[in-house]
């Protein structure tokens, strides 16, 4: 009996489930190997919509399925929060004490917010990492007559590294059609020494925060909130004062990984291989998406694109054969849509050795974007692309 | 640069090898913020952006470049805490 235990219903935990059902079926169904997801919630969530709560029209309700209508038959649901894994006895044991037995772990088990960190975030700033906050965000941008809108990001690593960009361009487009932009100054903020992370979707992005009149400030790491002042000090040293501030909270991973040994503290990203997407060379044990410390977006793209190679390597050590070339190895492959305002975007595709070249920026990849939010729960989760 | 100054006495070393920009740049604002006035600190990286990209944020954050030395596959950026 193989005992395949996932932790994490998100986009990678919930594909890895049912990729591994399609090849392991016949060996289910004789009862020679189980697959068990375990996930904090029940709920599956789709959380690159929580944006579009804030900047779309976008509803929460939309946004969240029962995780066991998106996962076949045959897996197994436990809802509950994991407090440690065991890895001598190859146990998972959960908040409620209940325990599951694996032979094959998979850890999906994504990203915290932690935005108490900075003092005064919560009262202060904006972001739109939960459909909660994204509503606020709304609330905020519905009633703001003009003024000085500060964007920046707390800390990296963070979900979706687009995201803070497309708000700015987004929110300026808005203000536009509102007759608000004469009367509102913008502002970027960015940790590192360019706008984004990767350089050619920074030289794509550059120009347009210039058109678009946002001033980028570089190398701005949020150091603490004065509420009285209204003003962000960074550690650099400087002061930016904001009538609207909307900042991406710090990001860690899950408490449990660094409570098990299984990654550092304080970040407690996962480290994992590159290629074979296995945990500090364990041969049992598995991560992806946000959890990992790999050198990529935290996005649902990567989880998508990293679940075969996690089916395929698990099944072939359930099968007792080789890994097979297609999906045996994971290349970074990462493909999002990028929103650019005025009903525009562009495509971000890339890989471990090729950096993504941005189309110009059209309406094609906005409708792209959308369609693709629409049809997810159809596809993604599922395997059907 | 070359090793041709003396070696200061370095108060933390942070192995970043492996990891790829900006990740060396953010371990050292890390340990940056966990240390102390007057520590200096060791930041291995074997990104090459990290060569250009930690000197431009100690410039702007006011801290003091002692150097970039370069290693076996790696650099050893070494940076003194001035505030």
């Amino acid at each position: 009996m193989d005992r395949i235990v996932i932790l994490g219903g998100g986009v990678g935990g919930t594909l890895v489930a049912n990729l591994l059902v399609k090849k392991l079926r016949r060996r289910m169904d004789r009862g020679e190997a189980t697959i068990t997801i375990v996930d904090a919630s029940g709920e599956h969530t789709y959380q690159p919509g929580f944006m579009y709560i804030a900047m779309g029209g976008e509803r929460a309700e939309h946004l969240k399925r029962p995780e066991r209508s998106l996962l076949d038959k045959r897996v197994t649901l436990v809802v509950g929060e994991v407090e440690k894994v065991e890895e001598e006895t190859r146990l998972v044991r959960l908040a409620g004490g209940e325990v599951v037995g694996y032979d094959h772990l998979v850890i999906a088990s994504g990203s915290r917010i932690l935005p108490e960190e900075i003092e005064h975030f919560e009262q202060e700033a904006h972001h739109f990492y939960s459909a909660e906050a994204a509503r606020r965000l709304r609330t905020a941008l519905d009633g703001f007559k003009g003024g000085r809108i500060v964007i920046g990001i707390a800390s990296m690593p963070y979900k979706c590294p687009p995201a803070p960009l497309e708000v700015a361009f987004l929110i300026e487009s808005e203000l536009r059609e509102r007759g608000l932009r004469d009367k509102t100054e913008m502002h970027f903020c960015s940790p590192i020494g360019r706008a984004f992370t990767i350089e050619s979707v920074s030289e794509m992005a550059t120009p347009i925060l210039e058109q678009k009149g946002i001033e980028l400030h570089t190398f701005v790491n949020v150091e603490a909130i004065d509420p009285e002042r209204k003003v962000v000090l960074s550690l650099e040293g400087e002061e930016f004062p904001y009538d609207l501030l909307i900042l991406v909270p710090p990001h860690k991973g899950a408490q449990f990984v660094i409570d098990s040994g299984l990654a550092p503290a304080p970040g407690g990203w996962l480290p994992t291989d590159r290629h074979t997407l296995q945990v500090g060379g364990r041969p049992n044990v598995y991560a992806l998406g946000d959890a990992t410390d790999l050198p990529l977006s935290k996005a649902g793209s990567t989880a998508h694109f990293e679940a075969p190679v996690v089916a395929e390597r698990i099944a072939a050590t359930v099968e007792g054969r080789t890994v097979a070339k297609k999906h045996g190895s994971y290349e970074g492959k990462v493909m999002c849509f990028f929103e650019i305002g005025d009903g525009k975007g562009t495509l971000l595709q890339f890989d471990y050795d090729h950096p993504p070249k941005p189309p110009r920026p059209n309406q094609l990849w906005h409708l792209g974007k959308i369609v693709f939010n629409k049809t997810y729960w159809h596809t993604v989760p599922k395997g059907r692309v | 640069m070359t090793e041709t100054i003396a070696t200061p006495t370095i108060s933390r070393t942070i192995d970043a090898r492996g990891s790829f920009c900006p990740g060396p740049l953010m371990e050292l604002i890390r340990a940056i913020r966990e240390g102390a006035v007057g520590d200096v600190l060791e930041v291995y990286s074997s990104d090459r952006g990290s060569k250009t990209d930690i000197p431009k944020w100690v410039e702007k954050a006011g801290h003091n470049l002692i150097g970039v030395f370069e290693r076996d596959g790696y650099d050893a950026v070494v940076v003194e805490k001035l505030r």
